[in-house]
């Protein structure tokens, strides 16, 4: 009997790649999408698309997302590929998120507030049911607002009271340094609360999610008020170097939340409120609020907490939380493995034998 | 094949030159200190991690036009990611591309290092899913990196021995971890044991990239690199009793290939072009087509 070695695993991958540009089509008597419905009326996936793929860019992340067949993780892989051939050229100072241009604002912890409660578009009393409207194209009626525009500069809920000395500050760490840049820089242990904060913000939102209830639900000791949670449009700035002055180059979309829990403090300390930080592109409330509960519990030495739950382990939650490389490394279990399986399968051969002659 | 349109607007290899210094000191850096697991910025490549990202910025960071690329994976020219790397840089680097081990300056290879014995002239670089040696004891980074300072490798003996005690060999198939110029404790990445006594001594410079774990390390030529074992149970690497069903090689790795679902199988030389090579001089296995 004669054997002959199969070939074309080049042809082969062009054809698959034919036929994912087909699929993705679709039937063609149905209309293409174009980016702007993507980036208008996908809005949410975008915005997940840009936290996730870490680059705002609405429109390459509609352009992702429609490459992707609608597959956020792949579409975020997409656009950090992308995001790594880019030039950095200039560093922008913080966001002052306190000149947010506010769509949404929210806080738990106080039933009014200066600036006041700013509910704003949001899916949390919505009713879930299917709205079959949406079936068919149709005009949609505009929607109400009121009569008097939000402030201008909307003070953040725990700075407020953060002055009666409840609240820790949030100041920069001494010498105010760089912060780290875990796209340049491998992670290291200890990671500073920089990286830890980069590395959420880049991290898998069903991940986070996850993680951030196990904290409430019992793997985790911390009780947390949602002290603010908002969302809007804020300026981006830099300084050339060649000017040496703040130009305003743009604005993004981000949402914030702070949480706060308290602390009876260590002895000799004053008890008081601490706080958990979450910042993402785009408007997405739950994975803001998941990154803030995971910061807060990543801050366990700070308050001489004991680690004892996954939350609190920053090798288990930075090492796991990023979906490109989860993602990767899950699926290349798909890639030929058969050499190593031959030498697995070679081996338990050999023991049956030996067990077999040893029993004879 | 010649760089297509969208190729052009990214940089010569696709790394910017900036990330092509930085792997090339960490490359300089892991050859100063054989067996050292050196922290690279590792960058997103356009194939996922896993793949072999970090084979992929090693060999993107080395190559020139003058290079002549093999890449293999499983020790074959024609599996899928193979191909697909092959075809990356052929794409981004204008590089010749070849699948004759003696005329490849650079092999890029997953699970194998060739059946032909490399020389002085040529680069082989092997992608690495997982660098720590010592994960599987220690899933702890910190801990792994006292481990490596100290050198106290206790526990990688400790697991051999109680492989011994309870099975009577050691259980290691691939990634075989190997002492690197006496000094640190290496994974040879999933590498079969076949291959891991080809690694010492080797006149090429042998190179290793983990892109998901940021990790470079390298061989350089001539280095001690013994697999390790015990007196009394020494390493030995995998023997296949027939010889190579198309070629008729012996001593060398082999696959087994299902022919029925009624047990029916050959085995075949893993290293599809050193196995192309002898069919083409004549050399004929039993199972060969006339």
């Amino acid at each position: 009997m004669a054997y002959v070695p199969v070939k074309g695993g080049e042809e082969a991958i062009l054809n698959s790649l034919g036929m994912v540009a087909e699929e993705r089509r679709g039937d063609p008597a149905t209309p293409e999408l174009t980016i702007a419905q993507i980036r208008q009326q996908q809005a949410r996936a975008v915005d997940r698309v840009m936290a996730e793929g870490s680059l705002y860019d609405p429109d390459l992340a509609a352009l992702a997302l429609k490459q992707a067949q609608g597959d956020a993780t792949e579409a975020a892989f997409l656009l950090r590929a992308y995001r790594t051939t880019l030039e950095q050229f200039a560093t922008a100072p913080p966001l002052d998120t306190a000149r947010m241009a506010i769509r949404r604002r929210i806080s738990a912890t106080y039933k009014d507030l200066p600036g006041g409660q700013v509910l704003g578009p949001s899916y949390d009393y919505t009713h879930r049911m299917l709205d079959f409207d949406l079936m068919q194209d149709g005009p949609r009626a505009p929607a109400a607002r009121a009569g008097t525009p939000v402030d201008a500069h909307m003070p953040r809920v725990p700075d407020l009271v953060a002055n009666e000395g409840f609240m820790e500050p949030a100041l920069p760490p001494e010498g105010d340094p760089a912060p780290g840049d875990l796209t340049r820089q491998p992670l290291g242990f200890p990671a500073g609360r920089d990286t830890r904060l980069q590395n959420l913000a880049r991290g898998d939102e069903g991940f986070l999610l996850g993680l951030a209830y196990s904290t409430q639900r019992g793997f985790g000791s911390n009780h947390p008020y949602a002290g603010e949670i908002r969302a809007g449009e804020v300026p981006v700035e830099v300084v050339p170097e060649e000017l040496g002055f703040v130009i305003d180059i743009g604005e993004v979309t981000v949402t914030e939340s702070q949480m706060i829990t308290s602390i009876k403090g260590a002895s000799g300390e004053n008890p008081r409120f601490t706080r958990g930080y979450g910042l993402v592109f785009g408007h997405s409330e739950r994975k803001a609020m998941s990154m803030a509960l995971i910061d807060r519990a990543l801050r366990a030495d700070e308050f001489a907490e004991p680690r004892k739950y996954p939350a609190q382990d920053e090798e288990f939650v930075l090492y796991h939380s990023d979906n490109v490389e989860s993602s990767g490394f899950v699926q290349h279990l798909k890639l030929p493995h058969y050499v190593d399986f031959q030498a697995e399968l070679k081996m338990l051969r050999e023991m049956r034998a030996e067990r077999q002659e040893a029993s004879q | 094949m010649p760089m297509s349109a969208p190729s052009r607007r990214y940089n010569y290899g696709y790394l910017d030159e900036g990330t092509k210094r930085m792997v090339r000191r960490a490359l300089l850096k892991a050859v100063a200190i054989p067996g050292y697991q050196v922290p690279f910025g590792s960058r997103e490549m356009p194939i996922p991690y896993g793949w072999g990202t970090g084979g992929m910025q090693i060999t993107a960071s080395m190559i020139t036009p003058a290079d002549r690329l093999k890449v293999i994976d499983q020790g074959a020219d024609d599996t899928t990611n193979a191909v697909n790397i092959r075809r990356f840089f052929a794409r981004v680097a204008d590089v010749q591309t070849t699948d004759k081990t003696s005329a490849a300056t650079l092999i890029q290879t997953r699970h194998r290092i060739p059946e032909e014995p490399l020389t002085e002239d040529q680069v082989i670089v092997l992608q690495v899913p997982q660098p720590e040696p010592m994960r599987g004891l220690e899933p702890r980074e910190t801990e792994c990196r006292k481990i490596h300072a100290w050198g106290e490798y206790g526990l990688m003996h400790l697991k051999l021995y109680e492989s011994v005690a309870q099975t009577g060999r050691i259980t290691i198939n691939h990634s075989y971890p190997v002492l690197v110029g006496g000094r640190y404790v290496m994974s040879p990445t999933p590498i079969p044991r076949f291959d891991n006594p080809k690694m010492t001594g080797m006149p090429a410079l042998q190179l290793f990239g983990a892109g998901r774990e940021r990790r470079i390390y390298a061989v350089p030529p001539y280095t001690e690199v013994k697999s390790l074992d015990f007196e009394d149970h020494p390493f030995t690497p995998q023997h296949f009793p027939d010889p190579c069903g198309l070629c008729g090689a012996v001593g060398v790795y082999q696959d087994e290939i299902l022919l029925d679902d009624r047990g029916g199988k050959m085995f075949v030389c893993s290293d599809s072009d050193f196995c192309a090579r002898r069919r083409a001089a004549g050399h004929k296995g039993p199972m060969a087509e006339d």
